[in-house]
């Protein structure tokens, strides 16, 4: 399963939003509407699934899903 | 298995009945206080179902270590109990920024420590129940106790705070407030004093600490469920 489908599939899961909705470009907060407790289970979500910790600074940087999978790519995570 | 709980200040006092009462009532109990001689005594009459933690709750370098240690071993805390609390006591004019700083650092921010410490394990587990100990000072005032009635003040505020951030998660944050209790900071006043205070009661006697723990068991157990964000005065019917 690519990078991309298993954080889309994490975002469907913790938002229960529709899998179209989840583009690259989707704000976690405009676009899914998850408040910020939402986006930090979010973060804690990816960091289970990964097997990683994402300190808060990076934390708060990834507004997006394509910044998600970008820092989740930067981090060779890819399986 | 049994749910753990983590109570704070339980070598003494409210704090030790509050541990006697949830080990009694089929809970693990991590206790943690500063107290280490204390806090060893307690933990040969509880069992073994008390484990003792010797933790300054104000240091968070201390605190980060030892809640994550007490997640290693002794897996998922379900039950947060805010109970550490010291006095430092004088009118205003003579109080020592010093004493008005520890007594904030120990009361209300350790509280907040050991809140934020267990507050992922919670959020992951979708589960926990977190009760704050305040005092009816929090709500009636005290002279000679402006730091003290602050940090019970600021506790209700936490409360308030936390149960809204965390409600849509099945975690719970309530507060206990007790009145006049038997413990031993109280038994330090004088027999008049405690008398004076006693009369105060509309239930004319002071209130044992198995009374804060039947309240703290309640508000910790799942038969209180849809309960959180208030405030619970044990108090004999003080501050109605």
């Amino acid at each position: 399963m690519s990078l991309e489908s298993r954080v889309t599939d994490i975002i469907i899961d913790k938002l229960g939003v529709k899998p179209e909705q989840v583009t690259m470009e989707a704000q976690f907060d405009t676009d899914l509407g998850a408040d910020s407790i939402d986006q930090y289970e979010l973060i804690m979500g990816f960091e289970d699934a990964f097997g990683l910790r994402i300190d808060e600074e990076e934390a708060t940087k990834l507004t997006t899903v394509g910044k998600v999978v970008n820092y989740l790519r930067e981090k060779d995570l890819e399986q | 298995m049994k749910r753990l709980a983590v109570v704070t200040g339980a070598a003494r006092g409210i704090g030790y009945s509050i541990s006697e009462k949830l080990v009694r009532s089929g809970w693990s109990v991590a206790g943690c206080d500063v107290l280490e001689d204390d806090l060893m005594t307690a933990s040969d009459k509880l069992g073994d179902s008390f484990s003792p933690w010797v933790l300054d709750i104000a240091d968070e370098g201390a605190v980060r270590e030892t809640t994550g240690r007490i997640e290693k071993e002794l897996g998922p805390v379900f039950g947060l109990v805010n109970n550490a609390g010291v006095t430092r006591d004088g009118l205003i004019m003579r109080m020592e920024k010093n004493d008005w700083d520890l007594v904030l650092n120990v009361n209300l921010t350790g509280a907040f420590l050991m809140c934020r410490a267990f507050s992922r394990g919670m959020l992951r587990q979708k589960e926990g129940s977190i009760v704050n100990i305040s005092s009816v000072v929090a709500l009636l005032g005290a002279p000679g106790q402006v730091n003290y009635v602050s940090t019970k003040a600021g506790l209700l505020g936490l409360t308030r705070a936390l149960s809204r951030e965390f409600a849509a998660r099945n975690i719970r944050v309530n507060a206990v407030a007790p009145g006049f209790i038997e413990t031993e900071m109280t038994r330090e006043l004088s027999e008049k004093v405690r008398e004076d205070y006693a009369n105060r009661v509309p239930m004319k006697r002071m209130g044992q600490p198995e009374n804060i723990a039947d309240a703290v068991h309640f508000l910790l157990d799942d038969i209180s469920s849809y309960i959180t964000g208030v405030v619970l005065p044990v108090d004999g019917g003080l501050t109605t």
